[in-house]
């Protein structure tokens, strides 16, 4: 399993995340990143990675639990 | 695929094709060459948190050295490549190395278009960290400072050079700023903009001359008047890095030329990625040239997918999406405003906060672009309908219901 980190502080709402994996990212009203799951199974890694470094300000991170 | 990858460019499109042929399962070894001696930094926040101060330079690395160890990435940092030979399979650096290729990967990006007034000193483009470190050291002198090009670098140095508490006019040659990109209406606003926060302009004329020194400047306008300046800015535009390609008989056309899958014309296993790739773009039917954060990155996943996956390649087709920091403002443009013929206004953009989107739609009442401010939840929905060809109408419907 993998950990999914988000730096609310960091997020700009620019939602590169939600275009690029809509099943683990969304954005609120506020333009805050959500995470729609906390926890990712192994398979799902290179897309929700993928996405994660689609982010301009590096907002999140992905790490082994 | 095994051999060696050879990414040329350091920057987010080399660096992100180097972490994503990794994640797509490449076993050879990835050289990532990069001109600058710095560890691998992204660009966007030179003309934004970095110039405000609220960055500090490690903030802005993409790649340090333990990540790239991790990734088992290759770094060749502080040589220019100088050549690629596609029959020897070598790239060539400054300092006479080869590097034999399995496959290359040209990511080398684009450089500032070259001021063409030259003062003794005092004047700034701002592409690279030494740019942005150069600006910020000349921005404690005293006086005010000239910003010439009005488009989002401009924009932005006006923004941040106002934070520093600094006078500051930006100039243009076009009327409104970003009037070719988003319209001469919706330009307009962003006019506004730099006058509520008390920046000067003078748009729809030119710079003769620029003259003097640090400190001393003077900027000779094409109607006769004389802006003085301790600092002068210019952004007005970028040009790809495609002269260090020029005897490798690619094909290079402001920028290099690529097929759909993002591979070189007429080369075999060379591709390219970001701001130097001019490729087919199977939405628009056109080759195009992109200088987006974005594009960058998702060119760089698709060139990666292709590489370890040549039986069956991708198309690169995606929705253009930009954005800009302004003052109070953040702007976000998608897709391609400047085809439209129609536009629509949904929102305020006079408010405090703002929360606008300017819809743009063609002849044939498809919806082509759009440019927002403070609506994130807008943006998301217009960058997916835009994806999936939705009509001007139904956009204009669907997002005047969310406001
Ligand atoms: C100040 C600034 C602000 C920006 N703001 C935004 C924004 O808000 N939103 C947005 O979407 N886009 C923005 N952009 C554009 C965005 O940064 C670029 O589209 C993006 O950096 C392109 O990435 P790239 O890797 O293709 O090219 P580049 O970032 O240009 O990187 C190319 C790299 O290759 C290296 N190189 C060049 N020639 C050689 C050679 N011969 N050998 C080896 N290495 C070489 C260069 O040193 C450079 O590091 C901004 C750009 C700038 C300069
Ligand atoms: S891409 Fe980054 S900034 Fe944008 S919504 Fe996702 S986390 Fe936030």
């Amino acid at each position: 399993m993998l950990g999914l980190i988000a730096d609310l502080n960091a997020c700009q709402g620019y939602a590169n995340c939600v275009i690029a994996a809509p099943d683990t990212y969304d954005i609120d009203d506020d333009g805050l990143v959500v995470l729609l799951r906390a926890r990712i199974p192994g398979e799902d890694r290179a897309r929700v990675e993928e996405a994660a470094r689609s982010c301009p300000v590096s907002a999140l991170t992905i790490e082994e639990r | 695929m095994n051999g060696t990858a050879v990414v040329v460019g350091a920057s987010v499109g080399g660096v992100r094709t180097a972490q994503a042929l990794r994640r797509e399962g490449w076993q050879g070894r990835i050289t990532l060459v990069g001109a600058e001696s710095h560890l691998p930094y992204d660009k966007p926040p030179l003309s934004k948190q970095l110039l405000a101060g609220t960055w500090d330079v490690p903030r802005t690395r993409l790649l340090d050295e333990d990540a790239a160890k991790r990734d088992d990435i290759e770094l060749r940092l502080g040589r220019p490549a100088v050549g690629l030979d596609p029959a020897d399979r070598e790239v060539r650096l400054a300092d006479g190395a080869a590097l034999p290729y399995g496959v290359a990967v040209l990511a080398t990006g684009s450089a500032a278009r070259p001021s063409p007034w030259r003062p003794r000193s005092g004047l700034h483009l701002l592409r690279g960290l030494d740019d942005a470190a150069a600006l910020r050291r000349d921005l404690r002198r005293p006086g005010p400072v000239v910003v010439v090009g009005g488009g989002f670098i401009g924009a932005e140095v006006a923004a941040g050079v106002r934070a520093l508490g600094k006078a500051v006019t930006v100039v243009d040659p076009a009327p409104v700023p970003m009037g070719r990109v988003m319209g001469e209406e919706v330009g307009r606003l962003f006019t506004g903009l730099h006058h509520r926060h008390g920046t000067a302009t003078a748009f729809g004329v030119g710079v003769a001359e620029v003259t003097g020194e640090a400190g001393s400047l003077e900027v000779r306008l094409t109607d006769g008047r004389v802006l003085p300046a301790a600092t002068v800015v210019v952004g007005i535009g970028a040009v790809p890095n495609d002269a260090w390609l020029r005897d490798s008989g690619l094909p290079v056309e402001d920028g290099v030329l690529c097929d759909a899958a993002c591979r070189v014309i007429g080369v075999e296993d060379v591709y390219a990625v970001g701001d130097v790739a001019r490729w087919h773009h199977p939405g628009h039917g056109r080759r195009v040239r992109v200088e987006h954060w974005t594009n960058a990155v998702e060119q760089a996943s698709c060139a990666a997918y292709n590489i370890v996956h040549p039986d069956t390649p991708r198309d690169h087709a995606p929705v253009e999406y930009v954005w800009s920091d302004q003052y109070d403002w953040k702007a976000q443009i998608i897709g391609r405003p400047d085809t439209a013929s129609t536009h629509r206004l949904i929102g305020d953009p006079h408010a405090v906060p703002a929360r606008f989107a300017a819809l743009y739609g063609d002849d044939e009442g498809r919806l082509t672009g759009a440019v927002l401010v403070g609506w994130p939840k807008a943006t998301l929905r217009i960058r997916r309908m835009a994806a999936q060809g939705t009509a001007f109408t139904t956009a204009v419907e669907e997002i005047g219901a969310m406001e």
